[in-house]
């Protein structure tokens, strides 16, 4: 059972802390993707379980060892780096069985699993060549072949696909998410993307500014948002934010529309809709001035103006659609696809 | 720029092949007057073409009493700044790549300091500080020794400045993913940073063997006995040793013997060379 457990974690440079108290409990085999902005200190939270980054306080345990004083390589981790950091001046076969070389591993065992990884990735006829006569698809291999033939009982993962152009990236995720699903191992994934983070994770780690927003499976965090901080970040295009009060479960936008939304919270609240459930309704009362169309084929983006307002807004019309620019839509929004978000805090409302 | 008048190819050329001449014929002269008998080379005017004596003379200035008699042979004095100027830059080399790597890869304190110190030492070469270096040697007995000619000269900023730059360039993920491997300072040392600045090893390499064969100025001052005389010192003293006119054959031959190794040096390592001096990609 290699079970992560991360417990009031936190690390600082000087006196600026960067993370602050991160929690989690990571269970065996499961795919963690750790997600949010630049700078909001994922990486470094990587950095710290896989022992590059010290840890200031709280701790790290790997399968119900703490491993905060660990050197890295006591950890039983393997790392992909978003550069990959393969060795230049060896070949991949070299680059692969490093790491075995230093373990004293028995020279016919080294062979015997490098010749299996580069099976299982498909990079046998490179095992000769040096990183430099690669493409950055099979560097990408190459580094993830380093880290499986380590057998580690962790893989973390920072950023590997950002260096790969769009069609490898999305390539490759699948194949990263099947390889994990078939050698089992528990995996940590740092990323900005979050199209990525929800295909890729089995749960997602939502950070913002050091802290955690939210902890939870894809879906969980697509349909109950715990902050106005996931709600804009997980879901693309990105949901609709509108300052509203609710008084006797209606909610009052800023131009006097009323909608209901089915929720006992009242004061000042913002209320979000996503793109994509919004739904054309000549009777509707959310007005749209268009501005712009984007036809994307599969959908249409309507960018627009929520009318007698600078509020922009942005609905997702399945299929194509043609609207005039300049002329107003109206579109209502059903009960259960309103969110509510303390207009203070940026909390969740509700149950 | 692209010209394609044909007067401007004549003229680049002209100006190519004078300077080519220039720097050429001193050498050319040289080689013309160690094929010679030492009776031809008093008679004016000196010979322009080669002679049939080059290996004669060969064969007396390297292995025969060089000149009057007295003399070590030049074979030894090859040999002596061969071996200084091997031990200067090897030396030189190890010593700048392990302080470069102390002061790159570990913290400790005073690291800056530290490197600044070295730093100013490019201030004080052993010219400026002959007296006191010369006390060292001397009191440590190293004097006629091939310590004493090349220890005082290791030491080297420029080298620690240059390996430092190297280490710099080369990204931190090499040295945490070795981490990960499980290899430890040395075994990164030995296995990643010293693969990795080979070019940067073989040009400096270029650089000090030249700078130590050609050291002069050192080897006169902490050598007395003729056996650990240096080639390049050699030349000098066979010029105003004798109160018979110079042997300019054998002189010349000797010269030219000097320059051998360099040249060799040079050639040799010429592709590393250029590549430690230009390449950039890790």
């Amino acid at each position: 059972m290699v079970d992560i457990k991360l417990e009031n974690l936190t690390k600082s440079y000087g006196d600026v802390e960067v993370l602050h108290h991160i929690e989690g409990d990571i269970s065996d085999g499961e795919f963690i993707v750790i997600v949010g902005p630049s700078g909001c200190g994922k990486s470094t939270l990587l950095r710290m379980v896989a022992g590059l980054e010290t840890v200031t306080s709280g701790e790290i345990s790997i399968a119900g060892r703490v491993v905060n004083n660990l050197e890295p390589a006591d950890r039983d981790i393997a790392m992909v780096f978003q550069n990959y950091a393969l060795y230049p001046h060896m070949t991949v076969r070299e680059n692969m069985a490093y790491g075995l070389k230093i373990r004293k591993i028995p020279k016919d065992e080294i062979t015997r699993r490098v010749n299996e990884v580069a099976d299982i990735l498909e990079i046998r006829e490179y095992l000769d060549r040096r990183p430099r006569q690669l493409s950055g698809g099979q560097r990408q291999r190459v580094a993830m072949g380093r880290a499986i033939v380590r057998e580690p009982s962790v893989f973390l993962f920072d950023e590997p696909l950002s260096n790969l152009d769009a069609k490898l990236r999305v390539q490759m995720r699948l194949e990263i998410r099947k390889l994990q699903k078939r050698l089992g191992v528990t995996s940590i994934y740092v990323t900005h993307d979050q199209v990525e983070a929800m295909t890729l994770g089995d749960r997602l780690m939502v950070l913002n500014g050091g802290y955690v927003e939210q902890f939870g499976t894809p879906l969980e965090l697509y349909e109950r948002p715990a902050s106005l901080f996931v709600a804009g970040f997980i879901g693309s295009p990105s949901m609709n934010f509108i300052p509203a009060d609710v008084v006797d479960g209606g909610a009052t936008l800023g131009i006097g529309v009323k909608l209901k939304t089915g929720s006992t919270a009242s004061g000042k609240v913002t209320l979000g809709m996503r793109p994509e459930h919004m739904v054309l309704d000549k009777s509707g009362t959310i007005k749209i001035k268009v501005d712009m169309l984007e036809q994307l084929g599969a959908n249409t983006l309507v960018h627009g103006a929520l009318q007698g307002t600078d509020t922009s807004f942005v609905i997702s019309l399945d299929g194509i659609q043609a609207a005039e620019i300049g002329a107003v839509l109206s579109f209502s929004a059903p009960i259960d696809a309103l969110h509510l978000f303390d207009a203070e805090t940026g909390i969740r409302l509700d149950g | 720029m692209v010209e394609n008048r044909p007067i401007m190819t004549f003229i680049t050329h002209l100006v190519l092949v004078l300077g080519v001449a220039m720097i050429a014929l001193p050498i050319w002269i040289t080689l013309v007057a160690a094929s010679h008998d030492e009776i031809r080379m008093l008679q004016a005017p000196i010979p322009m073409l080669p002679g049939t004596h080059f290996i004669d003379n060969l064969k007396q200035t390297l292995w025969g009493a060089g000149l009057s008699g007295d003399q070590t042979p030049v074979w030894r004095m090859l040999f002596n700044s061969l071996a200084m100027a091997m031990m200067i830059s090897v030396g030189k080399i190890a010593i700048s790549l392990i302080s470069a790597f102390a002061i790159v890869y570990f913290k400790f304190p005073f690291r800056m300091g530290f490197f600044w110190m070295i730093f100013i030492t490019l201030m004080l070469p052993v010219e400026v500080r002959i007296l006191p270096t010369f006390e060292v040697v001397a009191n440590l007995g190293m004097l006629n020794s091939y310590w004493g000619l090349s220890i005082p000269l290791i030491a080297s900023a420029t080298a620690t400045f240059m390996f430092r730059q190297v280490f710099l360039t080369i990204p931190d993920e090499m040295l945490e993913s070795a981490r990960i491997d499980g290899a430890g300072p040395m075994r990164f040392f030995w296995d990643i940073l010293l693969p990795l600045s080979r070019t940067n090893i073989a040009a400096l390499f270029v650089i000090l063997f030249i700078y130590g064969w050609n050291q002069y100025l050192w080897p006169l001052l902490i050598t007395t006995d003729t056996d650990m005389t240096t080639i390049v010192m050699s030349i000098k003293q066979m010029l105003e040793s004798a109160e018979q006119s110079p042997q300019w054959n054998i002189i010349m031959m000797t010269a030219f013997l000097a320059m051998l190794p360099p040249i060799l040096v040079v050639v040799g390592m010429q592709k590393l060379f250029v590549q430690g001096l230009t390449e950039t990609d890790k």
